[in-house]
């Protein structure tokens, strides 16, 4: 089933852990597997924060191990020889969790070199990498992933989020969303759905050089979204082709630095109910999560079929 | 009536079994009467008011509730503060007025059979699923499958509401002031549908029985679906159920479009004589 949400507030900045997680637990009878984050914090002109994981975390269904924490480290420290090796600098770096950090790091714009070199290392995966977001998921419900990730005064613009029920692919954080666009700064999203041509366009999308890091379906729409941005296809353009060039049944989000926006098939088989007014956007998959944020009575509506929506912050 | 072999299915050798056809309509027999009366049906005073505050009570805990008041002969009940909660004032078989003060989220007042249902606020999915009988009126807008596989009753929403309203319905009348999306009507068995705005794509998909009316404009038919005349009789009908449905809307009733079923993609031919007369 897997539960989605999103806001943008325009032209503030607010504490968008807190809602996101309160919205996210509301949603939590949608998907108690997992719990993702993309949060988009008030910038950083200068220097990139970085999220990666050196290890998995696993319940039933994954075929990633659980390993001993002794091995973390070397890994970290081969990440951080790495990311000297393509000329970046640590600026800072924390341990979130035994397999998970975030370093602020000062590098050129040249994110695939980078990436690519930080991925070398066994095992280890970006979830994020940009100037304002800030991608944190794992395993366990809303306020757990909050707690475990100190989200819960995070100011910023904007989010995404999502509670997984694990299908198609085991329960791990390899497969739980929110999913970088990878390589580019910023890009994030989230899905609820199932996309029934994903092994197909997954090869075409492998072919031209694009990576991919699960067996979730839904890392297919952030890797498509970001194949167009490399064609420098603009973000709402991208969407509208991906409601055909997807097959399946979906509703997703997708926030970049400064939008927030939502494609919905064109069957319209997957929930997504949206609140808009001058300063606040908010979307999920239930009212009950935009009612956590707003309580009094407000207008509600859902988007219909084969609609695509952009706000920006 | 096309022949079965017209068919371009049964050219390729499918669907050629031949069908006895039954029929879905319950006779009522007064032998068979204890099965017509409900075990939870209670005696209630309309005018015997009660109200629950939903905020901090489970959707279970507030269906009990609902029942223990009419148990104690309330016909009146309001529910405070909903919280677009799900399964609120489902399973209700019974004289009742029910008013929501909000929002109700998904599945909300199904299975219902005999109450009025006044929402103030928005509904989520499948809200009246399987009504049989009784009046659900919402002021703004709705979510998908609005009226799945309602059997009976007025189902009236004065705002828009999302896909697949009135999919599987079997009878009754399902009015929406604004708009509808895509599939309205999807495989509809019998009963009505008003629209008074515009409809999204493949409408009245697969429909089998009944009609649907459209105010504006229709972005495409499903598969047999087609367009039918409107009648003087269907003017006066429209202009009635509008008055019931409490929806002020200036409407030129003549000028709507009226959708019924084909007939070409089910197996008609196959009904038996007296089935294939209600059918047509």
């Amino acid at each position: 089933m897997c539960g989605i949400a999103g806001l943008i507030h325009r032209g503030k900045s607010t504490n968008i852990g807190r809602e996101m997680q309160n919205m996210l637990q509301s949603l939590k009878h949608r998907g108690p597997d997992s719990t993702g984050y993309a949060l988009y914090g008030d910038g950083n002109t200068d220097n990139y924060i970085l999220r990666f994981k050196v290890g998995e975390n696993v319940k039933e269904g994954s075929s990633a191990k659980i390993e001993d924490p002794s091995v973390y480290d070397s890994r970290k420290e081969k990440v951080n020889s790495e990311i000297l090796t393509a000329g970046a600098k640590i600026i800072e770096e924390e341990r979130i969790t035994p397999y998970c950090f975030r370093y602020v790091i000062k590098c050129d714009d040249d994110l695939l070199e980078l990436a690519q070199k930080i991925e070398s290392v066994e095992m280890t995966e970006i979830l994020s990498l940009g100037k304002s977001l800030e991608l944190v998921k794992d395993i366990g419900d809303a306020s757990v992933v909050a707690d475990q990730y100190s989200l819960n005064n995070f100011n910023g613009t904007h989010g995404i989020g999502h509670t997984r029920m694990a299908t198609e692919s085991g329960v791990d954080i390899r497969s739980a969303h929110p999913f970088w666009g990878y390589p580019f700064s910023d890009v994030s999203v989230v899905h609820n759905g199932q996309l029934t041509n994903y092994w197909n366009t997954r090869r075409k999308l492998e072919k031209i050089g694009m990576r991919f890091m699960s067996n979730c379906d839904s890392e297919l729409i952030a890797v498509y979204l970001a194949t167009k941005i490399r064609e420098e296809i603009d973000l709402e353009d991208a969407m509208k082709t991906s409601l055909d060039d997807l097959d399946g049944v979906f509703t997703y989000l997708v926030a970049t630095k400064d939008k927030l926006g939502m494609a919905k098939d064109y069957m319209a088989a997957k929930p997504m109910v949206l609140y808009e007014s001058d300063d606040l956007v908010v979307l999920a998959s239930e009212e009950v999560a935009i009612r956590s944020l707003l309580p009094h009575e407000i207008d509600t509506h859902d988007p219909y079929e084969g609609v695509v929506k952009v706000w920006q912050a | 009536m096309a022949s079965v072999k017209d068919h371009k299915s049964h050219e390729m050798g499918l669907h050629d079994e031949t069908l006895t056809g039954r029929t879905q309509q319950v006779f009522f027999n007064s032998e068979e009467s204890a099965n017509f009366f409900y075990d939870d049906s209670y005696e209630v005073d309309i005018n015997k008011r009660a109200e629950i505050d939903v905020e901090k009570l489970l959707c279970l805990e507030v269906n009990k509730k609902i029942k223990d008041l009419m148990k104690q002969g309330y016909g009146t009940i309001v529910l405070k503060n909903p919280g677009a909660k799900h399964s609120l004032g489902v399973g209700i078989l019974n004289k009742l007025n029910l008013i929501v003060e909000g929002s109700l989220g998904y599945f909300g007042i199904g299975s219902i059979d005999g109450p009025v249902v006044r929402i103030s606020g928005r509904v989520g999915w499948s809200c009246a699923e399987n009504m049989m009988a009784g009046k659900v009126v919402i002021e703004k807008n709705a979510g998908s499958c609005f009226g799945a596989a309602i059997r009976g009753g007025d189902l009236i929403c004065k705002g828009s509401v999302g896909a697949r309203s009135g999919i599987d319905m079997k009878g009754g009348t399902i009015i929406i002031g604004g708009n509808a999306g895509a599939f309205t009507g999807f495989m509809m068995q019998r009963g009505r549908i008003i629209i008074l705005g515009d409809v999204g794509p493949n409408l009245g998909d697969s429909l089998y029985d009944g009609t649907i009316f459209v105010g504006g404009k229709i972005t495409s038919l499903g598969a047999d679906a087609v367009q039918a005349e409107m009648t003087d009789l269907d003017v006066g009908w429209l202009k009635r159920k509008l008055k019931v449905a409490e929806i002020e809307k200036k409407v030129d009733f003549s000028k709507m479009t009226k959708i019924v079923s084909g007939k070409k993609l089910w197996n008609y031919d196959n009904l038996e004589p007296s089935e294939r007369k209600g059918a047509i």
